[in-house]
């Protein structure tokens, strides 16, 4: 029987961190730890001494992690990014899905793989909810400035909504610009005007 | 159509001659495009070239050294192709710990770039182990330290404490209470005055002047089978070093490097770095430094990395020897001398590396 492997999720968003902590349940038996604060990162690694940590890609405390590589290190075993030759595309995929896994020495490539996949699924979905989320936030951006260019063009020329977008998206056409970017222009150069 | 190359960059001052390159159009004028990431840790960013999702990037000076002897990363060989700035990091101290160092007598404004007189108020004024921030544990910030501390009498890294805390976060480790002293890159020296989270202590051009501080990392294997889009990448940020040499440029340069998508903090904390005027305390010291940050010496020098690996090295129990010719083989000088020689009129500046603080003189050899 083998030991049951100790994994930490380093995340600072404790709802994202139950769902990691629910998709690697479902891969496997884990012990599962969730370290929310990022202050003294290293030392509550070190009192839980695991055999696996997984981390967010942007977490900018994961610079810190590098330090357990140093002989100096307050963890007993080495840990270090997981890399396996023989499998270096799970390692790119993880990576590309903006997770990485730190890992003790020795530790062998099967046990780890399941949880790994677990991990890129989790992160793969994240990622795609914020970039929907950031394309969301974009557009409703764009939808104001477009608001308020067709707004100034209203007042400016006495013509109805209609019109002013018509006149926007000709200017557009024929600069071979997007009708954002012309209501952006405008935009600007009445704030500088007033 | 012209070829789009990644970049990877950090929100630092330093990040500069990328982002002029893009600005100013240097990147087109040789036929290519960079293409910005930043990334948020300089473990994701070397990982990003390491698995080819970005051509090249920003790195700390000892990151490719550290690589080459297996103290860090994921096995890919990496080399620096140039040198994309010389020194412009800062120590700064918390309050507390200002409060303690003014009470032995010493004073910010007066003794901001004496690194013997700093060092002195702040080993005596320490009562315990300092804990100290630096950005990454292989940083010239690190060995910049070492150096200084050491020099003075404080073995370190051995009698202090030393942490990992990324540059964004430093001002409020340092407010938390977690910290005594950091030594970061700009602008988050300055950040840390600006909400008064503590104060500056030192320049890190007053304890090795011309030491390299960021290189361009690429993967070596790509430095080898396709060094032609490199070389073209190597002559448009030498351009942007030339052109942030000018003091003229300093307010567009301080306007690029404010925007959302690069460093991401108002433009005046960004000029107190680029003209060496830092604001010391929150209650207005000021000191101009001369060539607090320089962006023109961008060949890599071969002895700076035998002098990193010697250090690294000598601390972590590895052979000096062998580290050595690791690292110098990371360092590509012929590609960057190829690079620039086709350029009408260069010449290599001198290395500027000379001497420390302490009056030792640059030797790639360590004084044993």
């Amino acid at each position: 029987m083998q030991r049951i492997l100790k994994i930490i999720i380093v995340e600072t968003d404790p709802s994202r961190a139950a769902l990691i902590e629910e998709s690697l349940a479902h891969a496997g038996q884990y012990e599962l730890l969730t370290i929310t604060d990022m202050s003294r990162l290293t030392a509550a690694i070190a009192d839980h001494n695991p055999d696996i940590i997984l981390i967010d890609l942007d977490n900018p405390s994961r610079d810190s992690l590098e330090e357990l590589r140093l002989a100096s290190a307050p963890l007993e075993r080495p840990v270090a990014l997981f890399v396996d030759q023989s499998d270096a595309n799970l390692t790119k995929l993880a990576i590309e899905a903006g997770v990485s896994a730190y890992v003790v020495d020795g530790l062998r490539a099967d046990r780890l793989k399941p949880i790994i996949d677990a991990a890129v699924a989790r992160f793969t979905m994240f990622r795609q909810m914020r970039n929907e989320l950031a394309t969301t936030k974009r557009a409703l951006e764009e939808r104001k400035v477009i608001d308020r260019a067709k707004g100034l063009l209203m007042k400016a020329r006495g013509i109805d909504e209609q019109a002013a977008y018509d006149l926007l998206r000709r200017a557009a056409m024929d600069q071979g610009r997007k009708v954002y970017d012309v209501a952006e222009a405008l935009v600007t150069t009445a704030g500088l005007l007033s | 159509m012209t070829a789009k190359l990644p970049v990877a960059f950090l929100p630092l001052i330093d990040a500069a001659p990328l982002i002029v390159a893009v600005e100013l159009g240097f990147d087109r004028d040789e036929g290519f495009a960079l293409d910005l990431r930043r990334a948020h840790s300089w473990s994701s960013l070397r990982d990003m070239v390491s698995f080819g999702q970005v051509t090249a990037a920003q790195m700390l000076a000892p990151m490719p050294v550290a690589t080459a002897l297996g103290l860090v990363g994921t096995g890919a060989a990496l080399a620096s192709v140039a040198v994309l700035s010389t020194n412009g990091e800062v120590i700064g101290v918390s309050n507390a710990m200002a409060r303690r160092i003014r009470d032995t007598g010493y004073s910010f404004g007066a003794g901001f770039g004496d690194a013997r007189a700093a060092g002195q108020a702040l080993i005596a004024a320490a009562d315990g182990p300092l804990r100290i921030g630096v950005p990454f544990p292989f940083s010239m910030h690190a060995e910049l330290l070492y150096h200084w501390l050491t020099a003075l009498g404080l073995p370190a890294p051995a009698a202090v404490d030393i942490r990992t805390v990324p540059p964004p976060l430093m001002a409020s480790a340092l407010a938390a209470g977690e910290l005594d002293a950091f030594c970061v890159g700009e602008p988050w020296g300055s950040m840390a005055v600006e909400t008064n989270a503590g104060a500056l202590l030192l320049p890190g051009s007053a304890i090795w002047p011309g030491a390299p501080e960021k290189v361009l990392g690429v993967r070596a294997d790509l430095a080898d089978a396709s060094p032609e889009p490199l070389r073209a990448m190597i002559r448009a940020l030498w351009r942007a070093g030339e052109w942030l040499s000018d003091p003229q440029s300093r307010t567009t340069a301080c306007a690029f490097l404010s925007r959302r998508n690069y460093v991401d903090v108002p433009a005046e904390m960004i000029d107190r770095a680029l003209s060496g005027h830092l604001t010391l305390t929150s209650r207005g010291d000021s000191r101009i430094v001369p060539d607090f940050v320089g962006f023109a010496q961008s060949t890599p020098q071969q002895d700076h990395a035998a002098w990193i690996a010697g250090r690294l090295a000598a601390r972590l129990g590895l052979d000096r020897a062998t580290a050595r010719q690791a690292a110098i083989a990371t360092w590509r000088t012929d590609l960057h001398d190829t690079a620039l020689r086709a350029i009408p009129g260069y010449s290599p500046r001198p290395d500027a590396m000379t001497h420390s603080f302490d009056g030792q003189e640059f030797s790639p050899f360590l004084q044993e």
